[in-house]
């Protein structure tokens, strides 16, 4: 009997992902005893066109990383789909857009300006990229940039979710060790649409820190503040996300003495991320002065960094409107 | 969605409220043919959905299209949701799968563009139509009410109240803060407009609160913490250690005449006389017996004298008594702390403090009181100069962006009353500088012409400056009071020997905290708030708590008493009816949800929320809950979820406000 296929795939990524994988150390060879890895650009050689050749459903497992900010992503997403029994949202990108997401506040007018006008950048000739080109050798072509970023499953169908940025190994180790257990009949997959390797509640739950009733009279950068090492963060101003993060990833930030910035995506049942911790964040303002509200929130010195670094296109707003509105570079 | 929901929508005309800007028959066929798929059956308009025919054709459409859920745009749910989900209540439906949808206040009433205002009215309907879908059967919770109740302030409006509820045969706890139940009416010689003997009128009260079986005194005492919710408050009360034996203690006032220590008596006589370091307020005190007030008393500052003890005929002084803490159980609180004066001295241009015959207008009160501490004799700082001009200065710390912008209500009739005992008593001549008469009470206005008749003067005008500093021959001597007369245009200086500030009612410095303490809220002033201003002026938003009197906001006698009495009647009515249905709007903590983060633990204005220490987490205790929402819009982990404010109510209320409901208006993310 021939060995599950398994793929993995990059869109709009930075490779952290790959390398968290890769991380899980001699686990890998589990997934080498266990999958026939057919498709993993970052670790072997592969062409879309022995992907498109295969069977329809052929691959068991896909883990599809990274967001959909190109043509070339959208087709691969829509390929594995339709190749993949089971496509899992892997990492922060493929699940709510993370930090190519927050490109989606500009217009790609203005990242292309960005990136190949500003001071910073030698392009005396103001080049800039282009989709088709002639050549002597024929037409050459790159993929389209998309006005915003899209998360997978605002573009195909999706199984399962699995958060982080990374994804913690140990999470990764486990889940792959419960679909081989699915495979020698030893356990049953979770119910399609769930998260998983992750927890059900926050990152406070896993936080060791004390913490008492909350009353905030300034916000401050961590940098800036002498931080008691046993006490909740956020009670001593560091703008913590642990709240509304979710569990899964064993408090690491706040164990370290670094506030939680959100890396494992809205905790369950939690709709909008940024708009629940502003509300959090606000609730707990000891304040009924106006002036005095207002100098407490200018320590929030980034709110968007703040409150959608990680799930800016995958919340509620999804982009700003002046990116929303237009059509391409 | 397994079961597709049937609703029917009823859009109403409110006569023109609504209809004369909204095309609600546009409306109607609109969600009709628009909100099919969402499971629209019916959509009708009339005249007067809240009429009994509008009720009946509600319940028709039940019973005969089987209706599941019903959307009734018309006005402020706060209006009509009862008699709405009565209507579907009383067609076997529960009442809250009816949602109202106000298109009366945020539509009618809030534009002039006929089609914006149709357009909005549809987009809020389409919104009530989403959302109702999501509307999940609800019971209310019913609590037993404990018969007993608490009245916060031992003034007229809490004597009257705690009389109402004592005389109907349940136990009331008064609980006062002085010494002597009676509050600013007993500080006061005559009652405006009648010129009644405040005093004579005001202790036959006193006294019967004093010996009435059903009310048990707590004077001296305060407010420590309160706990539970309406029906099942447990309240702690601090009751302040008078160092005197009430068991034993006569009254029979040796001690405070033995007593060596004046002390000057800034609360009861305004600053004006003295009191001893052992005394009652005023010989009329109820309960009779004296406080030591240990901040003043030789013995507790040296540790000598003992006079009172020495001469007291019953051995009940006890020096070493502390303050002892009263745990009661009651169903009902009324709070009626009263008011403070307005502090003249925030407005130095008058002079209050700096120039003696400057008087505030508590100070009068005390100076012509024939208990008082002149006798009754209206006289300069000096003690026995008999002013012969004096100028009595309207609206000080009221009607003014400085201080307070609101009206103290009372000022312009209490000086009329100064102008009228000034005149009796002195026949001095008298000048009243007012902004505006306002005299809307019984009798008032024919006070007002008895005291023009009486030639006391008037001028319309805010009063600039009262000072010392001569300019004109005449002024020798005398305040002057620079004044714009609005009526002729010119500006005066009136010399006077006295003037006589009427200042306005402020809130209790403590207000904020009473309010925070029991669970309810101010307005920006400081007053009070009243569940609503014309139909529920002693409710608040809090079930149980109760107000009356000037906490609420400045007002006379009568009204206070009203007040007072009104309280009471409402209490009773739930006393009888032993037992509350409480909405089912609440709040609840998803225990696996929670990770204990305790953000939500103090935004409570109910203190329903407590917290686990042992497993974690925060829960909230149902009964007191109000459903406010304030703790699920603070959890950040979205654990809490509010009973008819799920997120899944919300965002497709959300959604169906913006057409996304709708098919054809689906707007994609771009791609």
């Amino acid at each position: 009997m021939s060995k599950p296929k398994f793929a993995m795939y990059w869109a709009a990524s930075c490779g952290g992902c790959e390398i968290a994988v890769l991380n899980i150390h001699e686990k890998i060879l589990d997934v080498d005893a266990n999958f026939d890895v057919v498709f993993w650009p970052v670790a072997m050689d592969a062409k879309y066109k022995d992907v498109e050749a295969m069977e329809d459903g052929s691959i068991l497992l896909t883990l599809f990383n990274g967001g959909i900010r190109n043509d070339e992503n959208e087709h691969i997403a829509h390929l594995l789909r339709k190749k993949s029994k089971i496509l899992v949202a892997f990492g922060s990108c493929a699940c709510e857009g993370c930090i190519p997401g927050l490109a989606n506040f500009s217009p790609v007018k203005e990242i292309f300006d960005t990136a190949f006008s500003t001071i910073s950048t030698d392009n005396p000739d103001n080049i800039r990229p282009q989709t088709h080109y002639a050549m002597p050798e024929g037409e050459i072509t790159i993929p389209t940039l998309y006005p915003v970023l899209r998360t997978l499953d605002q573009v195909v169908d999706v199984d399962y979710y699995m958060p982080g940025c990374p994804p913690e190994s140990h999470q990764i180790a486990a889940v792959i060790d419960l679909v081989i257990q699915v495979l020698q009949g030893k356990a049953e997959l979770p119910p399609k649409g769930a998260t998983i390797g992750a927890g059900n509640s926050t990152v406070c739950d896993e936080c060791k820190r004390k913490r008492n009733e909350k009353t905030i009279k300034a916000f401050g950068r961590i940098q800036l503040i002498h931080a008691d090492p046993e006490l909740c963060l956020l009670e001593q101003g560091i703008p913590c996300n642990g709240p509304a993060t979710r569990s899964g990833c064993d408090a690491r930030c706040p164990s370290a003495g670094a506030q939680c910035i959100g890396c494992y995506g809205p905790a369950e049942g939690v709709v909008d991320y940024g708009a629940r911790l502003i509300a959090a964040f606000a609730s707990v303002i000891d304040s009924d002065k106006p002036e005095e509200i207002d100098r407490i929130l200018d320590g929030l010195v980034d709110p968007a960094g703040q409150f959608y670094r990680f799930n800016l296109a995958g919340s509620l707003l999804k982009a700003a409107k002046p990116a929303w509105k237009s059509n391409g570079g | 969605m397994e079961k597709k929901e049937k609703i029917g929508v009823y859009v109403c005309h409110c006569g023109t409220n609504i209809a004369g800007v909204v095309n609600v028959g546009e409306v109607s066929t609109w969600a009709a043919e628009n909100l099919k798929d969402q499971g629209v059956v019916v959509s009708r308009d009339y005249k007067f959905m809240c009429s009994s025919l509008g009720q009946e054709l509600i319940q028709k459409d039940i019973k005969e299209y089987g209706l599941t859920r019903v959307v009734v745009a018309a006005c402020s749910p706060h209006l009509h949701e009862a008699t709405f989900r009565n209507a579907c209540k009383g067609a076997d439906l529960n009442p809250y799968l009816c949602e109202l949808v106000s298109i009366r206040e945020q539509a009618s009433w809030v534009h002039t563009d006929k089609v914006a205002a149709t357009e909005k009215s549809k987009a809020l309907i389409s919104g009530g139509v989403s959302r109702v879908v999501y509307n999940e059967p609800l019971e209310p919770l019913y609590v037993p009410i404990h018969p007993a109740t608490l009245v916060v302030g031992g003034g007229i409006s809490g004597i009257q109240a705690a009389l109402e509820i004592a005389d109907a045969g349940y136990r009331v706890y008064l609980v006062e803060r002085e010494p002597s139940i009676g509050g600013h009416m007993a500080q006061f010689d005559k009652t405006f407009p009648t010129l009644d003997c405040s005093a004579c009128i005001l202790t036959p009260r006193m006294v019967q609160v004093g010996s009435h079986p059903n009310i048990t005194l707590l004077t001296y005492s305060e407010i420590e913490k309160v706990e539970g919710y309406v029906g099942n408050f447990t309240v702690s009360i601090r009751k302040r250690a008078r160092s005197v034996d009430e068991a034993t203690c006569t009254g029979c006032g040796i001690c405070w005449e033995k007593c060596p220590k004046k002390v000057v008596d800034n609360v009861f006589e305004a600053g004006m006389g003295n009191r001893k370091a052992i005394y009652v307020p005023f010989p009329q005190a109820v309960p009779k017996y004296p406080v030591i007030d240990r901040e003043n008393c030789t013995f507790y500052i040296k540790g000598t004298c003992k006079a009172c003890e020495k001469f007291c005929p019953t051995e009940a002084i006890n020096f070493a008594q502390e303050d002892e803490i009263i745990n009661v159980e009651v169903g009902n609180v009324i709070l009626a702390t009263g008011y403070d004066p307005f502090d003249a001295r925030r407005i130095t241009q008058y002079g209050y403090g700096r120039l003696a015959n400057v008087f505030t207008s508590l100070e009068f009160e005390r100076l012509s009181n024939a208990a008082g501490p002149t006798g009754g004799n209206i006289v300069l700082r000096d003690g026995k100069t008999v002013p012969k001009v004096v100028g009595i200065v309207h609206c000080v710390g009221s009607r003014d962006k400085n201080y307070n912008e609101y009206c103290s209500a009372i000022c312009c009739m209490q000086s009329l009353k100064f102008a009228h005992l000034v005149h009796e008593r002195t026949g001095a001549e008298i000048y009243n500088f007012y902004i505006d008469i306002r005299a809307p009470g019984k009798g008032y206005e024919e006070f007002y012409h008895r005291l023009l008749d009486e030639g006391t003067h008037f001028v319309r005008g805010k009063v600039a400056e009262i000072s010392d500093a001569v300019r004109l021959p005449g002024e020798e001597g005398k305040l002057i009071i620079q004044v714009e007369d609005t009526l002729t245009g010119n500006q005066l200086r009136v010399p006077v020997d006295m003037a006589i500030l009427s200042a306005g009612l402020e809130p209790r410095r403590d207000a904020k905290a009473v309010a925070k303490q029991f669970g309810i809220s101010c307005s920006a002033d400081g007053w009070l708030i009243e569940r609503h201003p014309k139909l529920d002026p002693v409710a608040t938003v809090t079930e149980g708590i109760y107000i009356a009197g000037c906490v609420q906001g400045p007002k006379d006698i009568p009204a206070s008493v009203a007040q007072g009495a009104a309280a009471a009647a409402r209490i009773l009515g739930k006393i009888m009816q032993k037992e509350i249905a409480l909405e089912p709007i609440r709040a609840s903590i998803k225990e696996e949800q929670c990770s204990g983060c305790r953000i939500c633990n103090n935004v409570c204005p109910f203190n329903a929320i407590l917290f686990h220490e042992d497993k974690m987490v925060s829960e909230v205790n149902p009964a007191l809950c109000q459903g406010c929402g304030t703790c699920v819009a603070a959890c950040p982990a979205g654990a809490i979820s509010g009973t008819g404010f799920s997120n899944q109510q919300i965002l497709s209320q959300i959604e169906g406000l913006m057409l996304l409901n709708i098919k054809s208006h689906k707007e994609t993310v771009p791609a």
